[in-house]
């Protein structure tokens, strides 16, 4: 106890002496200060890895076929020949997990992307620049925000049709607004601020300065945003491919694969707990590497 | 060509305040600043110092009056117009955790005026340059990739002044670029800036409100009181021999390290200074001034000129 105290110590008396080299960090130095200050993100972010390994390496991980019907089989329960057992179709339900990231992980992290840089770009404009553009985007962004944003996913995906791309758009559309009004309000705060003041009285233009000074300042609040929407962005997924909306059966989804196997969730609750578990771990691990991320980030967290 | 680097002519600041009222920050001031001289501008908190020197380098539009900058009227300009004298004025800021973006580095911090204006072509040529700079306020070169952050409050001043001078002004405001600094380092960063003045060639408008800072830095001083002018000459002439009551009782606030020097009888100022939202009327210092006569309330005192020293009351010199 006493020991691993004083190797402790030690560790921070190093990190200091390093951050005081002050040497540009590479990616790998990044990781082994995050190991040591926060190591569930660590774990957060090998977790992350290996289900996108999984998700793109399905088809070499299990014997079965993404599709493969096997009528005689159907509801069986988790087994050695299937680990978690099969669906009302009889189809091996790791096998669908498995396909079912490759969809879950991009409608989670593709839209999340867009809307954060739609969002921050749109955002960090109007707080910026004010008058006729703020005016503009934020009353769009009203009119985004008064529908309940799932009957809005639902008139877009019904007016655009089914399949992944159009998710990815509708997803975006619905998550933008929220991202603008927050950095919107960050902007306007950053813009009063004395190190704005400072790089216009040297004269750097406008929008050197919104790259510069008020984005990377918004930084920290985008990740937690990118975070929390990843996970959001699935369970929407989930809830249009329920109506009908999203992704096209015999396709799987994560989402899908709970709808579906909740009617038979007396009988065989395997078919809903296995997607709902993945969705979970893959919402925690996002949530602890974000907060991760969050403190190394932040150079001025690097001194504690 | 003007003999004044920078002149001010009848500048005037108002905000609007709350409830219609405005706010009468800077009140139709008028001064020179020559070449290559130190200006020093006092008075207390709220008097419209900060201000006046936001005016003076246009980061703030002025309500009416203008400001010349080398003969040309630098309020006039359009803004396109105005770009190329953009660097020639930097500002230098009282507090030195907030100027600083705490997400860049020394070298992006001190590098932002040269790529802004494109004085070296490579990346390595301004490292050196910011490296150069560094050298000159006394801030380590190893330090180049350190955050603002890892530095002390003095060092930090250093940074700051090395961006304002990164490209190559002429004129610098400092505004109060020492008060919120240790003593000791207060020192250090007033003689570096001493130092600066005299190889880079700068004109300086030093802000503050202590006035033996000033006294040390300046050659003329400038007293504000309520967004007007009391006095303005040369800082021994108005140091010794004040003008405006205004000025005495500046002075005689300064604490006296000595006990046995404390003999004498000193006048200390009673009550708040007006609201600058509603100035008295005729000589604003008057509901405060022990020597306020009937002519003070009714008619606004202009500077006048004696021995080099010019000062906006009716009894100058003669209370």
């Amino acid at each position: 106890m006493l020991r691993t105290k004083q190797k402790r110590t030690e560790q921070a008396a190093d990190l200091r002496l390093q951050s005081q080299i002050g040497e540009e960090e590479r990616f790998g130095d990044l990781m082994r200060r995050m190991a040591r200050e926060n190591k569930t993100a660590v774990i957060s972010f090998f977790v992350i890895i290996l289900m996108v390994l999984a998700a793109a390496l399905a088809p070499l991980l299990t014997p079965y076929e993404e599709n493969g019907m096997d009528l005689l089989h159907r509801l069986s329960a988790p087994s050695t020949e299937h680990l978690l057992g099969t669906d009302e179709g009889g189809r091996d339900v790791l096998t669908r997990l498995l396909f079912g990231a490759r969809v879950s992980l991009l409608i989670g992290v593709v839209p999340a992307l867009l809307s954060l840089i739609l969002g921050a770009v749109l955002g960090a404009i109007a707080g910026y620049r004010g008058g006729i553009a703020d005016a503009v985007i934020m009353r769009i962004a009203d009119v985004m925000l008064a529908f309940p944003s799932m009957l809005l996913a639902m008139v877009i995906m019904y007016a655009l049709g089914g399949g992944i791309l159009n998710v990815f758009l509708t997803l975006t559309l619905v998550n933008w607004a929220n991202v603008a009004r927050v950095v919107r309000a960050q902007t306007l705060k950053l813009r009063s601020s004395e190190f704005v003041e400072a790089a216009q009285i040297i004269g750097v233009s406008r929008n050197r300065i919104m790259r510069r000074h008020i984005l990377p300042n918004c930084l920290p609040t985008l990740l937690v945003l990118f975070t929390l929407n990843i996970p959001a962005s699935i369970l929407t997924e989930s809830s249009l491919s329920f109506l009908g909306l999203g992704i096209q059966p015999p396709n799987a989804s994560w989402g899908l694969m709970i709808n579906t196997g909740r009617q038979y969730l007396y009988n065989t609750p395997w078919l809903c707990f296995a997607p709902g578990a993945a969705i979970m771990l893959t919402m925690l691990a996002f949530n602890f590497l974000g907060n991760g991320l969050l403190d190394v980030l932040d150079p001025r967290m690097q001194k504690q | 060509m003007s003999e004044y680097l920078l002149e001010a002519r009848e500048l005037t600041k108002e905000f609007p305040a709350a409830g219609k009222k405005t706010v009468h920050a800077v009140s139709g001031v008028s001064l020179q600043i020559r070449k290559g001289e130190t200006l020093g501008l006092v008075g207390e908190s709220g008097c419209g110092k900060s201000t006046l020197g936001r005016l003076l380098i246009r980061t703030l539009q002025p309500t009416s009056g203008e400001v010349l900058f080398r003969g040309q009227s630098v309020t006039r300009m359009k803004d396109s117009e105005f770009k190329p004298l953009r660097k020639e004025m930097q500002l230098v800021f009282q507090d030195p955790y907030a100027s600083l973006d705490p997400r860049m580095t020394v070298r992006d911090l001190v590098a932002e005026p040269i790529e802004t204006w494109k004085l070296y072509g490579s990346r390595e040529e301004v490292t050196e340059r910011v490296r150069e700079l560094l050298r000159a306020v006394g801030v380590p070169e190893e330090f180049l990739h350190r955050y603002p952050h890892q530095f002390s409050g003095g060092q930090r001043q250093r940074i700051g002044i090395a961006r304002a001078i990164a490209a190559n002004p002429s004129f610098i405001v400092c505004d109060e670029p020492v008060s919120a600094l240790d003593v000791s380092v207060q020192n250090q960063i007033l003689n570096l800036l001493k130092e600066l003045k005299e190889t880079r060639d700068l004109t300086y408008l030093f802000i503050s409100h202590d006035l033996s800072v000033v006294r040390y830095l300046a050659d003329r001083v400038c007293v504000m009181f309520l967004g007007k002018i009391c006095e303005i000459g040369p800082t021994e002439e108005v140091y010794e021999h004040p003008r405006h009551p205004y000025t005495r009782f500046l002075l005689d606030a300064v604490p006296v390290p000595d006990p046995a020097a404390r003999g004498k009888q000193i006048h200390l100022l009673k009550g708040e200074a007006p609201s600058p939202a509603d100035p008295p009327s005729g000589c604003r210092f008057r509901t405060r001034c022990p020597y306020a006569t009937e002519r003070c309330a009714e008619e606004e005192p202009a500077l006048q000129e004696e021995d080099g020293v010019r000062a906006a009351c009716h009894c100058a010199g003669k209370w």
